[in-house]
């Protein structure tokens, strides 16, 4: 059995060879198109697509069937489930073009109601007497395991044409998804392009039926785009990450299923991208939940020792007391306790704060030093707010609070240069009764 | 016409400007599914000027803008850029739209958004080469976002968004720009950035149109103005057309917004 799975992952017999190379060529190109699908906010309309195509399949089936030709011919299949696609896409057009129908229900409605009649014309084929039905129910799941390579060849070779196509229209797609009226300005030709990409994903999905089925095909386009989305804010490094994941998913499902026959391939492909996707989104490192939640506690720490010096400054500013006791800090601040120990727990171990007696602080020299920068940034942007943007006075300190933990030095710079204030380092008064 | 002024030389010149103007339009009316939101507007618009449109929310400020660049269908009329269909002279037209007209979390940079402006010089197929690159950065430079060229757009303030927008009509390198409302919700940095920008695209013998809704700041940014509501209710030279019994032909009579183009009508005084 090892043996066996270790001559298929690295591909040793022919078939098996181009199978897997073909299913690992349309996770390539579901990844890429479905990056730009994901962006346009079209993602779902593959979804009605491949759900879509499943009367033409029936259909088709019964005309070549009614003219005595080879019922289960797969160019005419493929044909019939390529109108009925378009025409289920066409339906969801025409319903949000002449009705008030948002774009969910319209994609609901024909999704269903095209389903629907797949099912109902299976049920006529499964009762006709004459050629099998047999195989036609695969385009539902799948049938990756029993597919020849002269299949599994057409699906590398459009795959890598999509794929191929999408880099040589790279900029002008991204320029559709970002903004498409822009584009038109330009003179590009934005209905042609946006029916160019709809062709792309209809050609993905079509010779998807057969490796994932009609059921499971979205996934490929969706998924691997959403989860390159975590890794990265650039537009070709998602599209190059989706394409790996897609690939690998392909690669995988398909490698597997022709060891375990029993193994649906179009279900492993769906699931390996899955895990990819749930690594994606919690280790992401541009926008994973992980990377999001470390960036808001550290945030929020920021943002709780600023505070914690600032009302340790201010408290003794104006007297001769250099310290602070835990009572007058609580006043001061909405804070519990809790959270004032944590801040002051924070601000002793940076060496900011010492306690010099029982629930009594006082600041550093390192600690006054800072607490003398923070309150002086805070105050010139309260000078700066109440001059130029007409605030009322009793609203600055909090408009202050937020804005000033996000800016960086340069900005306040700036604004020193703005106000021209005195240049020595004091801190001006705070403008407003404290 | 060229061929009269080329051999007219220099005296055909007024004759010529009258007749290509940046923007002439004739007898527009623009309607959404039968309910007309523009009716009859006729505009010519002067070269070398900034020209402030201004009127009440759904006016149709934005829509005469989008009817100009055949965003939206035109019903009736008919619109030419320097004496053309704006068909033929795309590349003399420079666009900002609305901040809100797209998606802020797409992945890309402020730079790559500006260097979307050569898109068009650029063409089909073609990667985006060095020289473009160059001329995106030097117009981030020019509105102040130099350094912000390389972050994720999501991450810029709405103004400083805006100015990522005025950025990418600046490399268009246009003759005439269309802006709609660049001043909506911006900072008093970025509404200087823009003002700034405008002047010196005027000082450039270029012109300028920008929907706008601040009616306080009008008589202080604009040379020219064209106030609408439905149809054009009046449009000229500031002075003599941003006028009380105007404003209330257009707002209807809201006294506080007609106080307070009042009071900067005298402050400019």
């Amino acid at each position: 059995m090892l043996q066996e799975l270790l001559q298929i992952l690295t591909l040793q017999s022919h078939n098996t060879r181009v199978v897997v190379l073909g299913v690992t060529a349309l996770g390539l190109a579901a990844g890429i198109i479905g990056s730009f699908m994901l962006l346009r906010k079209r993602a779902l309309v593959g979804d009605a697509l491949s759900h879509a195509t499943y009367p033409g399949i029936g259909a088709a089936f019964m005309i070549m069937a009614a003219f005595g030709h080879d019922a289960k011919n797969l160019a005419g299949l493929l044909l019939g489930a390529t109108i009925a696609g378009l025409l289920g896409v066409g339906s969801i057009l025409a319903i949000r073009k002449f009705t008030r129908l948002k774009e969910d229900a319209a994609l609901g409605i024909v999704l269903s109601t095209f389903f629907g009649l797949g099912v109902y014309f299976d049920g006529i084929i499964q009762n006709m007497s004459g050629p099998s039905a047999a195989g036609l129910s695969s385009f539902i799941t799948g049938k990756t395991a029993s597919m020849i390579s002269s299949e599994a060849m057409t699906i590398a070779l459009v795959g890598s044409g999509v794929a191929i196509v999408c880099v040589l229209l790279f900029k002008e797609f991204k320029m559709l998804c970002f903004d498409q009226d822009f584009a038109s300005t330009q003179g590009w030709p934005v209905v042609l392009l946006d029916l160019l990409l709809m062709g792309l994903v209809t050609a993905v999905t079509i010779v998807g039926l057969q490796a994932v089925g009609l059921v499971l095909v979205i996934a490929l386009l969706i998924i691997p785009a959403a989860a390159a989305r975590f890794w990265t804010e650039r537009l070709d490094a998602m599209m190059i990450l989706a394409a790996l994941i897609g690939a690998v998913s392909g690669y995988i499902g398909a490698a597997l299923s022709a060891v375990f026959h029993n193994l649906p391939a179009g279900a492993v492909i769906v699931l390996t991208a899955s895990a990819l996707f749930l690594v994606s989104m919690f280790f992401g490192r541009a926008r994973g939940v992980l990377r999001r939640m470390v960036d808001h506690y550290q945030l929020s720490r920021r943002v709780g020792s600023q505070h914690l010096l600032r009302a340790m400054f201010e408290l003794t500013e104006d007297s001769n007391r250099p310290t602070a006791t835990v009572e007058q800090l609580l006043e001061k601040r909405a804070w519990s306790r809790l959270m004032l120990a944590r801040f002051l727990t924070v601000a002793l171990r940076d060496g900011l704060v010492v306690e010099s007696a029982k629930h009594q602080w006082r600041l550093t020299n390192e600690g006054l030093a800072e607490a003398r920068r923070i309150t002086r940034n805070h105050r010139l942007w309260e000078i700066y707010l109440m001059t130029h943007a007409d605030v009322a006075a009793n609203h600055v300190d909090r408009d202050a609070d937020a804005i000033e933990h996000v800016l960086g030095r340069p900005m306040v710079e700036e604004l020193e240069a703005a106000l021209a204030t005195q240049t020595e380092p004091n801190v001006p008064r705070s403008p407003h009764p404290m | 016409m060229s061929v009269l002024s080329a051999l007219t030389g220099s005296g055909g010149r007024d004759s010529v400007h009258a007749v290509s103007a940046p923007l002439s339009i004739d007898d527009m009316t623009v309607a959404y599914q039968r309910k007309p939101v523009l009716w009859d507007v006729d505009l010519d618009v002067p070269e070398g000027r900034l020209i402030g449109i201004v009127g009440p929310n759904g006016a149709g400020k934005s829509t005469l803008i989008k009817a100009v660049l055949d965003l939206v269908p035109k019903a009736s009329g008919r619109v030419l850029i320097y004496g053309q269909p704006y068909k033929k002279q795309r590349g003399l037209v420079g666009y900002v739209p609305q901040r809100e007209s797209v998606d802020w979390d797409f992945p890309t940079s402020a730079l790559d958004v500006v260097t979307m402006g050569r898109y068009g010089k650029i063409g089909w197929f073609k990667p985006v080469t060095r020289e473009h690159r160059d001329a995106a950065m030097h117009a981030l430079e020019k509105v102040g976002m130099a350094d912000y060229a390389h972050r994720q757009i999501s991450q810029l303030s709405g103004g400083q968004q805006q100015r990522v927008f005025l950025a990418r009509a600046l490399v268009q390198d246009a003759k005439l720009y269309l802006m709609d409302e660049p001043f909506a919700a911006v900072d008093a940095a970025t509404e200087k950035a823009i003002v700034d920008i405008l002047r010196e695209l005027r000082a450039a013998g270029k012109t300028a149109l920008v929907v706008h809704h601040d009616l306080q700041t009008v008589p202080e940014y604009f040379d020219h103005v064209i106030l609408i509501n439905m149809r054009v209710v009046a449009s000229g030279p500031t002075d003599t057309v941003f006028t009380r019994e105007n404003l209330i032909k257009t707002y209807g009579g809201r006294l506080t917004l007609l106080d307070q183009a009042a009071e900067a009508m005298r402050r400019r005084a």
